[in-house]
């Protein structure tokens, strides 16, 4: 099995992609012969061609326009928005357009676009390059929001998100990017949407985070598990639509819930975690649920010392963990 | 008559064309016109008109090709829609929101046209958000090497939008085979284009994409034809975009729920109505001798015959079945029932 970093696993993803289904193509800004400010799509213009590469003018709502518009007529766009943080522009042709097509027109049209777009914090980013939007679109029926963890997964729900049927927002924590490799499945596979996974099995308390912050409460759970407390944690992997079940099953196992997401807590995926835990298991729980997130500040500091303050760590969750539990 | 060819003849268009083209022009204002009587008898709950712009919607209608290229219409494009197939009845059951209609089977108000068989792509209410589709669609018959063309139509004021100028901009960088077409009926509700834009006219702007501009007489069917064909087979030769604007003029409120009456004066539409389209499109072919007066009153005998048929199949058609609101957020086997998220 091959080592790949996350940003691997995602280049991987694409140009498999590419090279099974013609109808497969990327466009965004710098993709082409930069091959992507992070370099994610680097060396695909040599491999498929400038017209399968398209490096496109600055303009966020064209970029998914014009990507809704090729998916109408049969392809499948895979569009990159270069920072998360720069997605608002094409925030009204993702709502009103790409999320509801296939239900204003009665099924009769459909579209099947990927939106790519790395997000979090971290890496002094500041205001306008660490931001996590995720909630702007988990709200709307329509759209699958998906936030993989993992190198693997990363391959995996990338390769579903093209396959899909329907509008797919995969978000990318750039911190992610080059902090972690591990092994990947060796030929083609995938991972399906809709789908958590536990990462770490344990008894005391439950652990429900995505993104980075599944990093995070890994380390801290390992890093507890010598003080004697056994941690269970749970990747949701995708945010819209919310794996129920195993958020109701992660949750009975230990009925103390502690949910973590570097975006900030109000009105966040962790107030729906939270309601459907408290909608179907709130008599399984040992304790009130609790929620480690993102301070309510419109975004982070350029300044380390800001910075490190309003980011997740696994010292953070390690703390949270432990006063949940000795609830 | 003079020994010249006719007009229509000199731009290409047989006299079956052009009496084809009436016929669709007067088919939309009679279903328009009753729209505004269904709606004012309580019957339907909106109408938002085409009523002065059918002849700018026939000539680029007629100029295209409906099997094979295809419109990102706006919500006044009911006479382009007529073209592109549909019929009275279809967007009567439009208006009455019927199972039938082909455009969302109920669920969009009068005027969101849709259909995919018929290279119709569905619109939204957000003005300009179809125009960069109409490039993306450009796009993939580019990528294809296809011949195809689309046409995306919108108003004066929507050109104001940043999806009009970041599409535009895209589909000159990469010459694509799109038509912007600008019905320019001089008002964006109730503001007025001098209050819309500061340069003479929307085609102004084209330049500054790297494509042409061209404006036209919108209320002339036949002069429209020419400059759209002009436009369809410069992007068949992968020349790249046109934009056209059809200079119109909007004879009937914004819509049901609008009162003009506040914003411009009665002798200023009264002077409009003096140049609307339809007695032109009359007038002109009676001047070359394909119309006269007992052929237009059988031709408006039968249009009418059909609309009283498509009313009454529309009144009587049945709604949506409650039980498919639910439908079609995903694709079947999509991954939410219910209104509430479940996994596979």
């Amino acid at each position: 099995m091959a080592v790949r970093q996350f940003i691997e696993a995602i280049h991987d993803a694409l140009a498999e992609e590419m090279k099974r289904d013609d109808r497969v193509f990327v466009l965004g800004e710098d993709v082409g012969v930069r091959g992507g400010v992070f370099r994610v799509t680097a060396g695909l213009i040599e491999q498929f061609g400038e017209e399968r590469v398209l490096d496109t003018p600055l303009a966020e709502s064209a970029i998914v326009g014009v990507s809704i518009g090729a998916a109408a007529r049969g392809l499948r766009p895979v569009a990159e928005i270069q920072f998360a943080d720069f997605i608002m522009p094409a925030v009204n042709q993702i709502l009103s357009e790409a999320a509801r097509m296939r239900y204003r027109s009665n099924g009769d049209w459909s579209c099947p676009i990927v939106i790519r777009a790395p997000f979090g914090g971290g890496v002094h980013g500041a205001l306008y390059h660490s931001q996590s939007v995720e909630t702007l679109f988990t709200h709307f029926p329509g759209l699958k929001v998906v936030v993989p963890s993992s190198p693997a997964d990363a391959k995996g729900l990338l390769v579903s998100a093209i396959r899909d049927p329907d509008p797919v927002l995969f978000f990318e924590h750039k911190r992610l990017y080059r902090l972690i490799k591990e092994e990947i499945p060796e030929g083609e596979y995938s991972v399906p949407i809709g789908s958590a996974k536990v990462r770490r099995e344990g008894d005391d308390v439950t652990v429900i985070a995505y993104g980075l912050a599944v990093q995070f409460a890994l380390e801290a759970a390992a890093k507890l598990s010598e003080e004697g407390i056994s941690t269970h944690v749970l990747d949701l992997r995708t945010l819209r639509p919310l794996d129920e079940h195993a958020i109701w099953e992660s949750a009975r196992k230990t009925g103390k819930v502690l949910v973590v997401h570097e975006d900030n807590k109000v009105c966040g995926v962790g107030a729906e975690v939270s309601a459907t835990i408290a909608e179907h298991c709130l008599f399984d729980l040992d304790a009130p649920i609790q929620r480690l997130c993102g301070p309510e500040v419109p975004a982070m500091p350029f300044s380390s010392v800001l910075e490190k303050e309003y980011m997740l760590s696994a010292d953070k969750i390690a703390n949270a963990i432990r006063t949940l539990a000795r609830y | 008559m003079s020994s010249e060819l006719p007009r229509h003849r000199e731009v290409g268009l047989t006299d079956e064309d052009v009496l084809a083209m009436y016929e669709k022009m007067l088919l939309a204002r009679t279903v328009d016109e009753r729209m505004w009587v269904l709606n004012r008898a309580g019957k339907i709950p909106f109408v938002i008109s085409c009523q002065g712009q059918e002849a700018a919607q026939a000539g680029a209608g007629f100029a295209l090709d409906p099997a094979m290229d295809l419109i990102a219409p706006y919500y006044r494009d009911l006479c382009l829609v007529l073209i592109y197939g549909h019929s009275a009845r279809d967007e009567l059951l439009s208006a009455f929101a019927k199972a039938e209609d082909p455009n969302s089977g109920g669920r969009q108000m009068p005027g969101h046209f849709g259909d995919r068989q018929r290279n119709i792509l569905t619109g939204s209410s957000p003005v300009g958000t179809q125009i960069p589709h109409a490039v993306g669609m450009a796009l993939a018959s580019k990528m294809r090497g296809e011949k195809s063309v689309s046409l995306v139509s919108f108003g004066e004021g929507t050109s104001n939008q940043g999806d009009f100028h970041e599409a535009a901009n895209f589909a000159g960088i990469h010459k694509l085979p799109v038509i912007f077409f600008c019905e320019n009926n001089q008002y964006a509700i109730s503001i007025p284009v001098k209050k819309q834009i500061a340069c003479e006219n929307v085609a102004d702007r084209a330049a500054s994409y790297g494509f042409p501009g061209v404006v036209v007489d919108g209320m002339d069917a036949v002069e429209v034809y020419a400059v759209v064909k002009a436009a369809v087979e410069r992007a068949r030769r992968g020349e790249g975009p046109t934009l056209v604007e059809a200079k119109t003029y909007r004879l009937v409120p914004h819509s049901s729920d609008d009162d003009d009456r506040s914003y411009r004066s009665r002798e200023e539409v009264a002077e409009a109505r003096r140049g609307e389209p339809i007695e032109r499109m009359r007038s002109y072919l009676t001047s070359v001798g394909l119309m006269d007066e007992t052929k237009d009153a059988e031709l408006r005998a039968k249009i009418l015959a059909q609309v009283n048929e498509a009313t009454e199949y529309a009144d009587k058609a049945a709604p949506p079945d409650v039980s498919t609101l639910m439908k079609h957020v995903f694709a079947e086997g999509g991954t939410e029932t219910n209104g509430r998220s479940t996994i596979h």
